[in-house]
């Protein structure tokens, strides 16, 4: 049986080929890659724009996290107090409380009257003891050069001594009556040096504090007395406004001078601009994005229907060898799906793989850039993560891979049994459906839970990844923060790169995948597009119109076969005058459309020659033979669109009434009446079209076409035998007057044909008219005869 | 939707329950999991923290990933269990109860119908399950329990992430309503491209002898150029999704540190670091409810498409099949007589009936042949006796008893079926001609060779490589149409049924082995009976009884000679297929 007739009979399904959860890998990367390029070519300065733009954008991705740290550093440093004024104040006031200045400051303070007459009212004062006098006699005498120790012993003296010893002092500007005096030198000579307390600073005459806490001075504010004793009483002792976190939570009761000066102060007019510079950066991120998916859309989606177009061009040019050896699935597969999984991917994976690259390599080199310690440690911890991530990926593709060939053997099946329902009912065949059913449903579910379950894995992990390099990043960070070697903004910066630098993993991993597979699905259609085509014509000049065309057929030894070894037309040689009719017969599969394919010159033959008018085809171009011929087949070629589109079809300048005329002759213009909008009716696979009408409708078709050759396949299967009669009525009148070629299925045709040319596994076995062959008591003889012996 | 879920068995159930309560755990710690974050944070920015500080929330925060990581694995787990165990039964539901269904409930779905509510309707549902399982139930905890841990925070903030959210679903609505309709148009236009090429395809001879190339060029450029501008337009309206989303979340981010350094200035100290903890805080969590309204629109954009495949689903589901086993009748005392008492028939919707009143007989060894133009009922007549439809009117007896009487599958043991288009299985040749089961009994080889031999196939078996262990592949698209008609025949005579019925089974045949075929079945099957549909005369030329059907009614009954003289419609058949002469050499 010939190759031809077999996949012409072929039903050819659509395949369950492999969906877009399939994983498939090309034969060779390198060179898909390379014709993928070659093909976009044109495509290519909008695809580098594009690309650009997705890096770019993903270069802001990276500035943005870090301008949005140094914003929270700046809020954050509306946290802090202001440490240096701090640090200032309370130096100051130390300063002002330390021993020495109070010891030089009593100097001053005091003012001891101890001239000769002091002494002598002293002496001569009835209030004081006498023991008291000595006393202060000693004192006097014992400590006249040493004020310091004078004044200390001083106060040890009774009140009344002192108040004659002490009298009012202005130091300063600052009036000290002998009372504060004492009172300062009772104070002092009670408190231990070391533990000047809040209390007894508070208890310091006025005019004193003055002079010890002196009104200090920065950045054109005044911090009075008053105001440094109310931070130390605030602050309960000198020693606690050394720790922040105690000033923190006293800051609002610290009087308003030195609040003032150490509240955290909030630099708001950076912070604007920051915030606007960020909405920018967004607002421009954001834009570019949108930019460069808008170009990769109209880029994919181009090059996808350039691709089609190109398909649909390629279809016109291959030589019919090739539908007969390529199943019709398989090019209707490279039309859509292919191309569809090249243009989708195009548009989908290509900008954002180059964009998480980017990102990727830059957050790389951002770290490294910024401390290679931290770099290696956020690498490392997220390492861990990859592998794994890598691991999954590859099985769960397995599984991808499995369950698509699984649910493609169970849509199989179910497509099977389903359409063949009355067989499997008759024959009882349910039990053993559900059985392999069961089987392939199991085998399916295995591989749908694995594949789900592993795919699924990969966000959680990612996210701990995530999880896991920031701690790492924060501990190290840490312990080199400890030792001085980094300041804290390198942590904050590397909390934020390290999600940059694994997000985009998943994505790049993602990318190649479906980059794998448009390399597989491109190389299909590149190998489509790239098939032999058919010769090329244009030299030959011969033309043969069918107006100069009487008729005549010549075929001189005649050598054909599908395949170079496979000869199956050997030496053959018939001569037919114009207006005879040649019919062809043989058994199924015997290769009757060998010969339209010779006539048609669809196919070349090996030797010998076919003379049109002594016009070898060799000599014709195809499109001029075709012009010759009037073709009707079995497969009544209907196409979607409308009765008078079909019977027209691709003649322009046929009139409505030619399409009534051709239609009365094959008698079918009653029908076509019948129809709603008659000659607008619109043929789709609706059943208001019989399959007779069908075979009528085409072969008024052939009639518009008006040619001096016919060939005609008679087949009538799945025609009720009225119609038949009509269709057999209407195939008559078409070979009036042309020299035809007839697939003969009906006797009468057979015995009132001129030539009975008898074919056998493709080669013409026997040839002659029907009295001639039934003498000859060949193979047709027998076939003829089988079929009315009883 | 609904309905179709209350499929899930107890256990499902169970698991579906657990699942919800570790999702609320892993909710739960991923909430708790800034927290921690920002301890860390502050612990690093502080000066002097001790490394142990930040090693022991450290560990907190690991444990608290670790623990999302382990419930999300595990709810992943059972996810993927739960989705793939109820698209498994219920897929196996859908074809139980579409094998059990009779030609008038197939007839109503149609075949291809039903094949896709079986494959891909499932396919649908499995994914929506899979993944609106967690989302369905993530994303409202996430959101509900992030909204209320950051709703008394500040105002501001929550107004604006309410704006947020708002554009977001604007956004989201706003394409779906433009883009979701144009995806149907798309579908339908990747649909004509398909035929378009198909029709190029299959008709590549005719365009070729048309010289009709460019038409059909310029024909399939329109139809490309309908398609790429379609989805150009969808793809570039989608184009707009991505960063609209990311600009939001920026946006959203940026915009609460810009309200946070407002309200932080403006605070009393006091007040400050707790608004900078709640502001970071809130940052986060913000995302969350962002997060898990993306999730929630994407659960709206998946759902209808999963409610109408469920829908289409439980249509299946749900339709009972109209012929059902008999009590059953194991012995009967005559064996291959087919009778029809009076039978009429129509299909259940349609007010016209099919056949109408046909009653004839039909005894042990007998050839009872039915002819008629298309629509005449033959077919209909003949798929009668093997119940792929019941009567309306009459009965319809094998046996002297009636079909219903039977279980379906003692009936069809009784018979040899051959369709009008022949039917092969993905598997070898032998597998396909001892298909099916007839009580225990097992087809032996012999039986198998022996009737590849009667149905005239032995020859071109023989001539391939593998012979009868040949793998035919799935619609048998690597033999010829007349060798599957033969090997369809072999199947049935490989029965050893007491009731042939050939539904138009010798069309693809060429005169002689339809010849051959016959005279050989004769010879090999004396005692059985034979029902044949045909369109040649040659074919049932010789048979018993002749019964001429038009429009349902039996215009004829008889043999060829006597149908010759006195039917009208048999005489106008005869003679459009062979000339006087040859009908007269009888």
């Amino acid at each position: 049986m010939s190759n031809a007739e077999n996949k012409t009979a072929s039903n050819s399904r659509h395949r369950h080929g492999p969906g877009p959860g399939a994983f498939e890998k090309p034969k060779d990367l390198k060179i898909a890659v390379k014709k993928m390029i070659q093909y976009l070519q044109h495509f290519i300065p909008l695809i580098i724009i594009a690309l650009v733009l997705a890096s770019l954008s993903s270069v802001f991705s990276i500035i943005g996290p870090n301008k949005l740290s140094d914003l929270t550093d700046k809020i954050s440093a509306g946290l802090i107090i202001n440490e240096k004024n701090l640090k200032l104040i309370s130096e100051n006031i130390t300063d002002n409380l330390k021993e020495e200045n109070l010891q030089e400051l009593s100097q001053h303070i005091f003012n001891l009257q101890l001239d000769a007459e002091k002494m002598r009212e002293i002496q001569l004062s009835s209030e004081i003891a006498l023991e008291e006098k000595i006393k202060f006699r000693e004192i006097i005498s014992a400590t006249r050069n040493n004020s310091q120790e004078l004044i200390q012993k001083i106060s040890s003296l009774s009140p009344s001594t002192k108040n004659i010893i002490f009298a009012d002092k202005t130091y300063q500007d600052v009036l000290i009556t002998a009372e504060d005096q004492i009172k300062y030198l009772d104070l002092i000579s009670t408190m231990d040096s070391e533990n000047k307390s809040t209390e007894m600073i508070e208890k310091i005459p006025a005019s004193i504090k003055k002079i010890i806490l002196p009104t200090y001075k920065i950045n054109n504010k005044e911090i009075t007395t008053e105001d440094k004793v109310k931070f130390l009483s605030t602050m309960s002792g000198a020693k606690d406004f050394k720790n922040p976190t105690k000033i923190y939570k006293k800051l609002d009761k610290l009087p308003n001078s030195i609040k003032e000066l150490i509240e955290p102060n909030m630099d708001f007019k950076y912070i604007k601009n920051l915030s606007l510079f960020l909405l920018i950066l967004y607002l421009i991120s954001a834009l570019f994005n949108f930019i460069q998916s808008f170009i990769m859309a109209t880029v994919a989606n181009n090059f996808a229907k350039e691709l089609r177009q190109k398909i649909s061009i390629k279809l016109n040019k291959l030589p019919l060898k090739y539908f007969d050896q390529n199943s019709y699935g398989d090019i209707l597969s490279r039309v859509t799906n292919d191309v569809d999984t090249i243009g989708i991917s195009m548009y989908q994976s290509l900008g954002s793989l180059v964009g998480a690259t980017t990102l990727f390599v830059g957050s790389i080199i951002m770290m490294f850039a910024t401390n290679w310690i931290m770099a290696i440690t956020a690498i490392l911890s997220s390492l861990l993560g990859f592998v794994l991530m890598f691991i999954i990926l590859g099985k769960s593709q397995k599984y991808f891979t499995a369950r698509q060939v699984e649910l493609g053997k169970l849509n199989g099946h179910i497509e099977e049994i389903y359409s063949s329902h009355n067989v499997v009912k008759a024959y009882n065949g349910e039990k053993e459906a559900s059985e392999i059913f069961d089987q392939l449903n199991d085998n399916v579910y295995e591989c749908n839970r694995k594949s789900q379950f592993l795919s699924g894995l990969m966000q959680p992990i990612m996210a701990f990844i995530g999880n896991f390099s920031y701690l790492a990043v924060c501990i190290v960070g840490a312990l080199l923060v400890m030792n001085n070697n980094i300041t804290f903004g390198v942590i904050v910066a590397f909390m934020i790169y390290v999600r940059l630098f694994t997000n985009p993993l998943s994505q790049i991993a993602q990318g190649m995948t479906q980059l794998q597979t448009t390399a597989a699905a491109s190389e299909r259609v590149f190998e489509f597009l790239e098939e032999e085509e058919m010769e090329d014509e244009s030299a030959l000049t011969k033309v043969l119109t069918n107006q100069e065309a009487k008729g005549n057929i010549e075929f001189s030894h005649v050598k054909f076969g599908y395949n170079e070894d496979k000869v199956v037309i050997k030496d053959f040689n018939c001569k037919v005058k114009k207006g005879q009719k040649v019919a062809i017969v043989g058994p199924t599969g015997a290769g009757k459309t060998t010969m339209v394919n010779l006539l048609m010159k669809f196919y070349n033959i090996n030797s010998g020659d076919i003379k049109i008018d002594g016009i070898s085809i060799k000599e014709l171009t195809r499109e001029n033979i075709h012009q010759l011929f009037v073709m009707v087949l079995q497969d009544t070629w209907l196409f979607n669109g409308t009765i008078r589109d079909n019977i027209k079809y691709n003649k322009e300048s046929v009139t409505d009434e030619e399409i009534w005329n051709a239609l009365e002759t094959v008698g079918v213009d009653h029908f076509v009446k019948t129809l709603p909008n008659d000659l607008d009716f619109e043929l789709s696979d609706n059943e208001a079209v019989s399959a007779g009408q069908k075979q009528l409708l085409t072969i008024a078709r052939g009639m518009i076409e008006n040619a001096p050759f016919l060939i005609l396949d008679e087949a009538t299967s799945s025609v009720d035998t009225r119609t038949e009669e009509l269709v057999q009525k209407a195939m008559d009148k078409l070979t009036e007057g042309k020299t035809s070629f007839i697939i003969a299925h009906r006797l009468s045709t057979i015995k009132n044909a001129d030539i009975i040319l008898v074919m056998k596994d493709g080669n013409i076995i026997e040839q002659g008219n029907h009295n001639e062959l039934i003498k000859k008591k060949g193979f047709y003889a027998d076939l003829y005869n089988s079929q009315f012996e009883s | 939707m609904f309905k179709l879920l209350k499929k899930f068995t107890k256990k499902d159930l169970l698991l579906i329950l657990f699942c919800i309560v570790l999702i609320v755990f892993q909710v739960w710690l991923d909430l708790k999991l800034p927290d921690y974050m920002s301890e860390i944070t502050v612990l690093v920015q502080t000066e002097g923290s001790k490394i142990e500080d930040i090693l022991l929330q450290g560990s907190y925060m690991l444990a608290c990933a670790g623990g999302s990581l382990f419930s999300a694995i595990i709810v992943g787990y059972l996810a993927s269990l739960i989705s793939a165990t109820f698209s498994k039964n219920i897929r196996q539901k859908i074809f139980e109860k579409v094998e059990s269904f009779s030609m008038e409930e197939i007839k109503m779905f149609s075949t291809s119908s039903l094949i896709t509510r079986t494959t891909n309707d499932i396919t649908n549902i499995q994914m929506f399950i899979s993944m609106g399982l967690q989302m369905m139930i993530k994303a409202p905890i996430t959101a509900c329990w992030a909204i209320l841990k950051i709703l008394n925070k500040s105002w501001e903030w929550s107004a604006l992430t309410g704006v947020a959210v708002l554009i977001l679903i604007g956004t989201v609505g706003l394409l779906m309503i433009t883009v979701l309709p144009k995806f149907k148009i798309v579908q339908k236009l990747i649909d004509n491209i398909n035929e378009l090429t198909r029709e190029n395809l299959t008709g590549i001879r005719v365009i070729r002898a048309f010289n009709a190339e460019k038409y059909q060029e310029e024909k399939f450029e329109k139809g490309n150029t309908q398609l790429t501008n379609t989805q150009l337009f969808n793809q570039k309206m989608m184009s707009i999704m991505s960063p609209v989303m990311y600009l939001i979340m920026n946006l959203l981010t940026l915009g609460i540190y810009f309200i946070g350094a407002n309200l932080i200035s403006k605070a009393i100290f006091a007040d400050k670091i707790s608004l900078f903890s709640d502001m970071v805080v809130f940052s986060s969590y913000a995302m969350q409810v962002i997060m898990s309204f993306l999730m929630l629109a994407m659960i709206f954009i998946m759902y209808p498409r999963a409610a109408v495949s469920a829908e289409r689903m439980n249509e299946v589901i749900d339709t009972e099949p109209k012929i059902v086993d008999g009590k059953g009748q194991k012995n009967t005392k005559t064996k291959g007589k087919v009778e029809f008492k009076n039978v009429s028939f129509k299909y259940p919707d349609s007010d016209e009936y099919i056949l109408k009143d046909i009653s004839f007989t039909a005894n042990m060894g007998e050839t009872i042949a039915f002819i008629g133009s298309t629509g005449s009922g033959k077919s209909t007549l003949i798929n009668l006796v093997p119940r792929f439809y019941d009567v309306t009117e009459g009965e319809v007896l094998i046996d002297d008893v009636n079909v219903k009487d039977y279980t379906l599958e003692q009936l069809h043991n009784k018979l040899g079926y051959v369709p009008q288009k022949a039917v092969m299985f993905n598997g070898s040749i032998k597998a396909n001609v001892s298909y099916g089961r007839k009580g225990n009994e097992k087809i032996t080889d012999k039986k198998i060779k022996e009737a590849i031999k009667v149905a005239q196939a032995e020859e071109f078996v023989l001539k391939i490589p593998d012979q009868y262990e040949h793998n035919i592949a799935q619609g048998g698209t690597n033999v010829s149409g007349g060798q599957k008609q033969r090997l369809a025949i072999a199947r049935a005579i490989a029965r050893d049924p007491e009731i042939y019925i050939f539904d138009d089974s010798f069309s693809a045949l060429d005169y002689k082995t339809d010849y051959l075929l016959r005279t050989k079945l004769k010879e090999y099957t004396k005692n059985a009976t034979s029902l044949i549909v045909a369109q040649r005369i040659g074919t049932i030329m010789n048979a018993d009884k002749i019964i001429v059907l038009e429009d349902g009614n039996c215009v004829g009954m008889g043999t060829h000679k006597e149908l010759l003289k006195n039917c009208d419609v048999y005489k106008e058949i005869s003679y459009s297929q062979l000339s006087k002469e040859e009908l007269e050499h009888e």
